[in-house]
C-alpha cells in the first residue's frame, strides 16, 4: 500500500480543527476564569497539548483544589497516551529529536485518522492532521483567554458531539474481524463501567487493556 | 514559581515524555512479533472507549443528554455511508437543534 500523504492526514482531520479550534477557545476562557494570564494559557496548550488534561488541570486549580490535584488528575488523563505512543512506534524514524518533536503532535484526533486501510499507522498521516490541530488549538486558546466571555459556547454548536462522531467512523473499519471487534466491545464495556467509579482518564487507559485479547505466545 | 506554573511544567512534562516514550524509546523498529496482535487491537478498543467516554462522561457519572442525539445521527449517516465530513457536521447540527429546544 502506498504511503499516504501529509496532505491526506491533513485533509481527513480538517472538519474536526474547527472544533479543537472552538474548545481551545473555551480552554482559554476557562483558563482565564481559573486565574492563569493568557502567556500561561498558550503555554500550556503549546507544551501540553491535551484538552482533556488541560481542562481538568485548570478547573481544578480554580477551584482551589491544589497543584497536587491537578497534575494527578491530567496525568491520569493522558496515561492513554502511553499505549497510543507504543503502538506507534515503529512508524517514527529519523534521529531522536526528530522522533520527540514528531511524537508531540499525537493526540487522540491525529492518532486516530492516521491508520490506513490496511490497519498500520502512517506517519505522514499523522504529522498531516497534527499539524492543522495543533495551530487550531493554540489560536485558540489564545483567543480565548483574551477575547473571554464573548465567545459562543462550544456545547451550543454542538460541536461536544463533533469528537464522538469522528471516533465511531473511524472505528468502524476498524472492527471488519472478529478478534477486532470482540476488542472494541469490551473495551467499550470496560470505559462505561467504570466511568462512574472512577476519575477521570481511568475508564480510558483501563480499556486498552482489551487489546490484551490479541496475545499470542512469544 | 506560581502554582499555575508548577502545573505547566510538571503537566507539560509528563506529557511529552508520555507521547514521546515509544517513538523515542523504540522509534523505526517493528515491534516484537508477539506484540504485534496486540498493538493492532489497541485502535478498536480505545476509539470504543473513546466514543464511550466522550458520549456519555460526566464528572464520575453516566450523563445522557443531547449528545446521544448527535451519535444517533452519526450511526445514521455511517449507514448511509455518508463521507467523515457530513458524519461529524451530521453530529454536531443535531446536537445543536436539540441543545436549542431543551
Amino acid at each position: 500500500m502506498t504511503p499516504g500523504r501529509y496532505r491526506d492526514g491533513a485533509r481527513r482531520v480538517a472538519p474536526i480543527g474547527i472544533a479543537a479550534f472552538a474548545f481551545g477557545a473555551s480552554y482559554g476562557v476557562l483558563a482565564q476564569t481559573s486565574g492563569f494570564g493568557s502567556v500561561e494559557a498558550i503555554v500550556m496548550s503549546a507544551t501540553t497539548f491535551a484538552g482533556s488534561a488541560q481542562f481538568a488541570a485548570a478547573s481544578i486549580l480554580g477551584a482551589a483544589g491544589g497543584v497536587v490535584s491537578a497534575i494527578v488528575a491530567a496525568t491520569l488523563l493522558n496515561a492513554r497516551y502511553a499505549p497510543i505512543s507504543v503502538s506507534m512506534a515503529p512508524v517514527f524514524t529519523g534521529g531522536v529529536v526528530r522522533r520527540l518533536l514528531e511524537s508531540q503532535l499525537i493526540v487522540d484526533e491525529s492518532w486516530a485518522v492516521s491508520r490506513r486501510a490496511d490497519g498500520a499507522f502512517d506517519r505522514r498521516l499523522l504529522v498531516g492532521a497534527g499539524l492543522v490541530l495543533y495551530p487550531c488549538w493554540i489560536t485558540g486558546t489564545a483567543v480565548g483567554a483574551i477575547a473571554g466571555d464573548a465567545l459562543a459556547d462550544p456545547a451550543s454548536l454542538g460541536l461536544d458531539a463533533a469528537f464522538p462522531a469522528l471516533f465511531l467512523a473511524l472505528l468502524v473499519p476498524q472492527v471488519r474481524s472478529r478478534q477486532a471487534l470482540a476488542a472494541a466491545v469490551l473495551g467499550g464495556a470496560i470505559a462505561l463501567v467504570l466511568l462512574p467509579i472512577t476519575p477521570a482518564g481511568v475508564p480510558i487507559v483501563a480499556a486498552s487493556a482489551a487489546c490484551l485479547i490479541g496475545w499470542r505466545k512469544p | 514559581m506560581s502554582e499555575t506554573w508548577i502545573v505547566i511544567v510538571a503537566v507539560g512534562t509528563m506529557t511529552v515524555a508520555l507521547k514521546a516514550v515509544g517513538p523515542v524509546l523504540l522509534g523505526g523498529k517493528p515491534l516484537p512479533e508477539h506484540l504485534t496482535g496486540i498493538v493492532g487491537l489497541l485502535a478498536p478498543a480505545l476509539l470504543a472507549a473513546l466514543v464511550v467516554t466522550q458520549v456519555l462522561g460526566g464528572d464520575e457519572e453516566i450523563v445522557l443528554d443531547a449528545r446521544l442525539v448527535g451519535l444517533a445521527a452519526a450511526i445514521v449517516a455511517l449507514l448511509l455511508r455518508a463521507p467523515l465530513l457530513v458524519v461529524v457536521i451530521a453530529a454536531a447540527a443535531s446536537t445543536a437543534v436539540v441543545r436549542l429546544f431543551i
